[in-house]
C-alpha cells in the first residue's frame, strides 16, 4: 500500500454506489441523503446539595427539608428556601400520605417505554407544604378514576438502591 | 421605550419531517416569504436589517451548537449582531419579546426574529425523552420522564377541583383541528368529533393522542421595526406595510418541579375580586401562576382591564387540550375553574365555522383560529414566532392573502394576544398586538 493513501475497508459502510446525475444542473433534484448517527455519553453527575436525599433512600428514610427561618417544609427537598432564601435543614418526612393527583402513563419517553403502563402521582404529606413525585404500585392501571385522589398511601423502598428517586415508591395502605 | 411594530412574517410549513431542508434552509424559506411580503430583496435586507434574535429550544434535537450563527450566515446577515434565546416551549414567544426589547431600547431599528426546531431527527419516544430533560433531572425525569404524564397529573387535579370533563377537553381538539382545515400551514388538518378524541389511543390518562400536539420540523420569521425602521423600509421599497403595534409584553416563571408549587392565594386581574376565589388554593398543580403573572403584566401595559371584552382573538400555547382550558383561566377570559364551561359554551370557537356541535355563545373570542399547536404542529423554537406571524396577518386583515381563504379571518380584528408556554408552566410569555393604523 502506498504511504500517501488512507487505508480503506468496508467497516461502518452503510451504502455502496451513490447514484449521481452527471449534469450539475440536475443536482438540486437529488433526493436528500439521510444517514444514522450514533451518540452516547456517560455523565459524571453529582447530586451535590441534594445528595442526602438519595443517601436517605438507601437507608429507608424519606427526607425533606424545612426552612430554618420561616419553617416552610418541602416534600421534595431543596437546600435553600424558595419563600425566604434562607438555608433549609433536613427532616424526616412522614412515610404515609395521600394521593394529591396522578396519571397512568400508557406511553413514556424511550427510557421508560418498557415500564408502561405505570402510575405517576404527586403525594401530599400532613404538615408538609409541598408535594413529592413518585410511582404508585398496587393499583390497576386500567381502572384509573378520580376516586384515587385522596387515597392513603405509604412509602416502600427498594432493597437494592439505584440512587435514583425511584428507590422509593408508594403503595395503597391496606394492600 | 420606543413603539415597536411587527411588519412582516413567514412560516416554513410545519411537517412531521423536512429531510429536504435543514434548519438553515427552513429559516431561509420563512425569511424569503417575509421579505417578499415587504417587496424587499435579500440584498436590500442585508443593508437595512440591524440585527437578529435566534430561537431554538433543544441542543439535543439540533445536535449542532451555536446553530444561530449558521442561520445568520445562511441568510447573508453576517456580520450583524444577534443572539440565541432559549426557554423551553416558550422559546419562540421569548424571542419575540427579545426582539421587542432590542427595538424598544433603540438598539435596533429593524430586527429579524427567526426560530426553528428539527424534531424529526429522532423517533417520537426519544423526542419525548429530550423534552422531558426539561424537567428536574434529579427528582422528576427519572420518575416520570414524560411531559404528557405531567400535564395529565395537572388536569386530573383540575378535574377534581373544578369538575372539568374529558369531553370539554376534547372540544378544544375538535375546534383546533377543524380550524386547521382552512390553514394551509397546519400539519394536521382533520375533521374530528369528541368521540374520535376519546377513542384515540390513551397516552397518559385522561389525555389521548388527539389531546396532545405532535412533533414537527419547521421554522418561522417575524420582522420587527421601530418608527425609524418603518421609514427605512419605505425608502427601500416605496411602500409602507400595514404594521401591528406591540402594545404589551408580560412574562412569568414558576418552580421547575410541579411538586414545589405553592398552595396560596390567587393573583387577581383587575376585573376579579378576592371573593371570586374563597377557599381556592393557588396555583397548586391545577393552574399556571406564571401564565397569570404574564397576563397581568401584559394587560397592564396595554391598558386592558377586561380581556374577554377587549381582545378580539388569541393564539395560545395549546400543547395539550387541557392546558388550553387552563390558559383561558390564567388569561382571565373566565374565572379559575370555569374553563371547561367556557369551551362548552362555544366562546373560543370561530363564529362562522361549522363544528358539528351547537353552541349557545359560539365565537365570542376566537382562540387559536389557526388551529394552534395541536393542529399546526409544535417545532418548539418556531412556534411562538408562528403565533406572532398569524396574529400579524389577523390584524392586517391579510389572512386570505396568506391562507388562500378568509374563513379564519377574525372580522375587524383590532387587538390580539399571543401566549407561549414552557415546561409545566415554568416560563410563560404573553404579548399584545394591535392594528398599527
Amino acid at each position: 500500500m502506498s504511504e500517501n493513501r488512507v487505508p480503506e475497508d468496508d467497516e461502518g459502510t452503510v451504502l455502496f454506489r451513490v447514484p449521481l446525475p452527471k449534469d450539475p444542473g440536475a443536482l438540486k433534484g437529488l433526493a436528500p441523503l439521510i444517514i444514522k448517527h450514533h451518540y452516547e455519553i456517560d455523565y459524571i453527575h453529582s447530586y451535590a446539595q441534594d445528595s442526602p436525599f438519595f443517601a436517605g433512600l438507601a437507608n429507608q428514610r424519606l427526607l425533606g427539608t424545612r426552612c430554618g427561618s420561616c419553617n416552610y417544609t418541602y416534600g421534595t427537598p431543596r437546600a435553600h428556601c424558595m419563600e425566604c432564601g434562607r438555608p433549609c435543614d433536613w427532616v424526616d418526612l412522614p412515610q404515609e400520605g395521600q394521593i394529591h393527583t396522578f396519571t397512568v402513563c400508557h406511553y413514556g419517553s424511550e427510557e421508560f417505554l418498557k415500564e408502561t403502563p405505570y402510575i405517576l402521582a404527586l403525594i401530599e404529606f400532613p404538615g408538609v407544604d409541598t408535594l413529592f413525585l413518585t410511582r404508585v404500585v398496587g393499583l390497576d392501571p386500567q381502572a384509573s378514576s378520580l376516586d384515587w385522589i385522596g387515597m392513603r398511601v405509604k412509602a416502600r423502598f427498594r432493597r437494592l438502591s439505584t440512587f435514583r428517586p425511584t428507590d422509593v415508591y408508594f403503595v395503597p395502605i391496606g394492600t | 421605550m420606543r413603539p415597536v411594530y411587527a411588519v412582516s412574517g413567514g412560516v416554513s410549513k410545519f411537517a412531521r419531517a423536512r429531510p429536504d431542508l435543514d434548519f438553515r434552509g427552513m429559516v431561509k424559506e420563512a425569511y424569503d416569504y417575509a421579505l417578499t411580503d415587504l417587496h424587499l430583496t435579500p440584498q436590500h435586507a442585508r443593508e437595512i436589517v440591524d440585527g437578529t434574535i435566534c430561537s431554538y429550544f433543544s441542543d439535543h434535537f439540533t445536535r449542532q451548537l451555536k446553530a444561530g450563527s449558521m442561520v445568520q450566515d445562511y441568510l447573508g446577515l453576517c456580520p450583524k449582531p444577534g443572539k440565541r434565546i432559549e426557554g423551553g416551549g416558550a422559546t419562540g414567544g421569548l424571542a419575540v419579546q427579545s426582539g421587542w426589547e432590542a427595538v424598544a431600547s433603540g438598539r435596533f431599528d429593524i430586527c429579524v426574529v427567526y426560530g426553528f426546531e428539527t424534531m424529526s431527527r429522532v423517533n417520537t419516544w426519544k423526542g419525548n425523552e429530550f423534552i422531558a430533560l426539561a424537567s428536574d433531572t434529579n427528582f422528576d425525569y427519572p420518575v416520570g420522564g414524560f411531559y404528557s404524564g405531567y400535564y395529565a397529573m395537572m388536569v386530573v387535579r383540575h378535574m377534581k377541583e373544578f369538575g372539568t370533563t374529558v369531553e370539554q377537553m376534547a372540544l378544544v381538539s375538535v375546534k383546533n383541528h377543524r380550524n386547521a382545515l382552512h390553514n394551509p400551514y397546519a400539519q394536521k388538518r382533520r375533521e374530528i368529533t369528541i368521540e374520535d378524541v376519546r377513542r384515540a389511543e390513551m397516552v397518559a390518562w385522561p389525555l389521548t393522542m388527539l389531546d396532545i400536539c405532535v412533533m414537527s420540523d419547521g421554522a418561522a420569521v417575524l420582522i420587527l421595526c421601530s418608527e425609524d425602521g418603518l421609514n427605512t423600509l419605505h425608502r427601500a421599497t416605496g411602500r409602507t406595510p400595514l404594521p401591528a403595534k406591540i402594545t404589551g409584553v408580560g412574562g412569568g416563571l414558576d418552580a421547575m418541579r410541579m411538586a414545589d408549587r405553592p398552595h396560596g392565594e390567587v393573583i387577581l386581574l383587575p376585573h376579579e375580586r378576592p371573593e371570586d376565589y374563597r377557599g381556592l388554593k393557588y396555583p397548586g398543580v391545577h393552574s399556571f401562576r406564571a401564565g397569570r403573572t404574564a397576563a397581568k403584566a401584559a394587560y397592564q401595559m396595554a391598558g386592558i382591564t377586561n380581556p374577554l371584552e377587549e381582545l378580539d382573538f388569541i393564539e395560545l400555547h395549546d400543547a395539550y387540550t387541557s392546558s388550553e382550558i387552563q390558559t383561558y383561566e390564567d388569561m382571565g377570559l373566565c374565572r379559575y375553574g370555569e374553563g371547561g364551561k367556557f369551551v362548552e359554551g362555544g366562546m373560543p370557537f370561530m363564529p362562522a365555522v361549522d363544528y358539528g356541535v351547537h353552541f349557545p355563545e359560539q365565537g365570542r373570542i376566537p382562540i387559536n383560529p389557526s388551529g394552534g399547536l395541536i393542529a399546526c404542529g409544535h417545532p418548539v423554537g418556531a412556534t411562538g414566532i408562528m403565533q406572532g406571524v398569524f396574529a400579524l396577518w389577523q390584524l392586517q386583515g391579510s389572512i386570505r392573502a396568506h391562507f388562500g381563504s378568509d374563513v379564519l379571518q377574525v372580522k375587524n380584528a383590532r387587538r390580539g394576544a399571543i401566549h407561549s408556554h414552557a415546561g409545566t408552566g415554568t416560563y410563560v410569555v404573553i404579548s399584545i398586538l394591535e392594528r398599527g393604523d
